[in-house]
């Protein structure tokens, strides 16, 4: 099946540049028709994935595969982990700094937004090392 | 369904056009391409902003306007027009001097646009208090805005605001107030008087509208320099009982300024000029990087309508004397006023649907394809889109290969590494350039600005 590759780079720390990964898969999927309900939910999926990696983690990498069925993106990222999943995948859950959430991140919104855009999402962590998200995005409601 | 037509104002003079490829790299959606030694632009990806007039050197793009005798075709000829060229003109002349060079240039009555502007405001309130689901609420204001979100951001254009604009309330108001005194359509021409392309646009094919109650287009700058030849002092020239002439309140004298509409409207706004500045913007809006915001006003124009393309005084110095004329206006147009139930009844447009121009085909699969032949392509291409394959960009240039619209020959790196393979001869390069720069294009010739006379 015809599929094509994105990847991306993430820098720790670097809130400046959070959101070009997910604009940048915005445009390709405008080029190959995709309707615009579906691009949103992938966008704000993916923009919720890589602010998380710039907010927790050293550095992350985020792979978008994308062919005419779906949408499928890999954030593996190298930083502290998550401690207790669970609870982090609430809804108002949040370990952002003050800091963080006076720049309109970190309302403890991101992985349940996530899981809420995507339409399969696996979350896996190894405390002190990191965390993988994989996000699959179906493109059933082609225009 | 889709609309598929779309009026341009913006139009090319092949004899006028030297081919020197300005247009092209200031086109905010890469409309662009010279071919023949001439620009085109082509039509669907055309939002109308004149950016491309803005900055060409040879006045070879022009904006389309209506023939001025036309005015002559009616009895009743009423001129709408905007404060920024009321502003233009009291920089220099009194009112009474401006109105009488309007009655010597033919118009029976003046009425400026922005006398509807603080009834707009109460419908602008009121839609965004109903709306609440779909902030932030964009506004409708600019034509070129309202394109460029057609086209470049799809899913925001159920944020716009279906109202119509100061412009059509003024029109309708005119075109009623006439009306009501007996005066058919057929003896009555509104005309407008526009500061940019895109409001021609607007009115030629409305978005969101069935039909505009302007009879006419007619550009700012004719006007201007006509109204400059025929000053003359006629007292009284401004008395007119059909359409008695008034002057807009404090809002409406700014509205056409940035800020014009946000600092009047409640809540949380934002007030944006300049198209690269929208872009940047409308991005963030629709990736819901920020949140929060009640309402966006957008203008195309650096310092708005004051900043039009068909402007002819500076900017700043309309800014000024605008601001001077709101300070001091004391009253709200009264007789507008009593026509708001009209205008209430008649204040909606039509939902605004995107126009997809982006698509690479609407087969998904074949546009993955498509894309992944780009992909490869960018990896030839030197990336610095230096414009001699005649597109604005390589990735330009590598859509329009894979669209069969080009060739990988028109990129002149390209061509080196051909021939030094000996896949293309050195006459064939030279004509592969002429096509698209014009023949004797690479032969000696003076007759450009900074050449040897």
């Amino acid at each position: 099946m015809t599929a094509m590759q994105l990847k991306f780079h993430i820098e720790g720390g670097n809130f400046t540049k959070a959101g070009f990964a997910s604009s940048e898969v915005k445009k390709y999927l405008r080029k190959i028709n995709i309707s615009n309900e579906t691009i949103k939910r992938i966008v704000i999926a993916m923009y919720e994935a890589e602010v998380n990696v710039v907010a927790h983690a050293y550095e992350g990498e985020i792979l978008v595969n994308i062919d005419s069925k779906k949408v499928d993106i890999s954030v593996i990222d190298k930083g502290p982990g998550i401690e207790d999943i669970e609870l982090a995948m609430k809804e108002g859950f949040s370990t952002a700094s003050q800091k963080v959430r006076e720049m309109g991140f970190g309302a403890g919104m991101g992985l349940s937004n996530i899981k809420r855009n995507a339409n399969e999402f696996i979350i896996k962590s190894q405390p002190g090392e990191g965390t993988s998200l994989n996000i699959i995005v179906y493109l059933n409601n082609v225009n | 369904m889709e609309q598929t037509h779309f009026h341009h104002a913006l139009k090319v003079m092949p004899e006028l056009c030297t081919a020197c490829s300005h247009c092209m790299r200031s086109c905010p959606t890469e409309a662009i391409r010279i071919r023949n030694g001439k620009a085109n632009i082509t039509g669907n990806k055309c939002i109308d902003c004149g950016e491309c007039f803005r900055v060409c050197p040879s006045n070879a793009i022009y904006v389309e306007q209506d023939d001025f005798n036309a005015i002559f075709n009616y009895k009743y000829r009423v001129a709408i027009v905007p404060v920024v060229l009321t502003a233009q003109l009291s920089l220099l002349y009194s009112m009474d001097e401006i109105f009488s060079a309007f009655t010597n240039i033919g118009f029976t009555h003046i009425y400026e646009v922005e006398n509807s502007a603080h009834i707009l405001r109460q419908f602008q309130q009121e839609y965004i208090a109903q709306n609440k689901e779909f902030k932030p609420l964009i506004s409708c204001f600019c034509p070129a805005v309202v394109r460029m979100i057609q086209v470049k951001f799809p899913s925001l254009t159920p944020h716009l605001i279906t109202l119509k604009q100061p412009l059509d309330y003024a029109a309708m108001y005119c075109r009623k107030r006439l009306e009501d005194a007996g005066i058919s359509e057929k003896e009555a021409g509104i005309f407008y008087i526009t500061p940019c392309a895109a409001k021609i646009a607007a009115v030629k094919s409305p978005v969101g509208e069935e039909k505009s109650a302007v009879t006419g287009v007619i550009n700012m700058d004719l006007l201007y320099n006509r109204i400059r030849r025929n000053i003359t002092n006629n007292p009284g020239a401004k008395q007119n009982d059909i359409i008695p002439f008034e002057r807009p309140s404090k809002i409406g004298y700014t509205w056409p300024l940035t800020k014009g509409e946000a600092k009047n409207i409640n809540g949380r706004t934002v007030a944006i000029d300049g198209l690269k500045n929208a872009l940047d913007f409308l991005e963030k809006i629709e990736n819901e990087e920020t949140s929060g915001f009640d309402f966006i006003e957008i203008r195309a124009c650096d310092e708005s309508c004051a900043g039009g393309i068909l402007s002819s005084t500076n900017r700043f110095m309309v800014v000024e004397e605008l601001e001077k004329e709101a300070n001091a206006a004391k009253n709200e147009p009264k007789n507008i006023d009593q026509y708001i139930g009209f205008l209430h009844a008649n204040k909606d447009i039509q939902a605004v649907e995107p126009r997809s121009i982006m698509q690479l085909d609407n087969d998904t699969t074949k546009a993955l394809e498509k894309v992944q032949k780009i992909q490869k392509l960018m990896c030839f291409l030197p990336g610095f889109d230096c414009g001699v394959c005649g597109a604005p960009s390589c990735n330009a240039l590598a859509e329009d290969i894979v669209q069969g619209h080009a060739h990988i020959s028109h990129c002149l790196f390209m061509q080196r590494v051909m021939e030094q393979k000996h896949k293309l001869n050195p006459d064939h390069a030279y004509h592969i350039i002429e096509q698209i720069w014009g023949e004797k294009r690479l032969e000696k010739n003076c007759n450009k600005k900074g050449a040897k006379q």
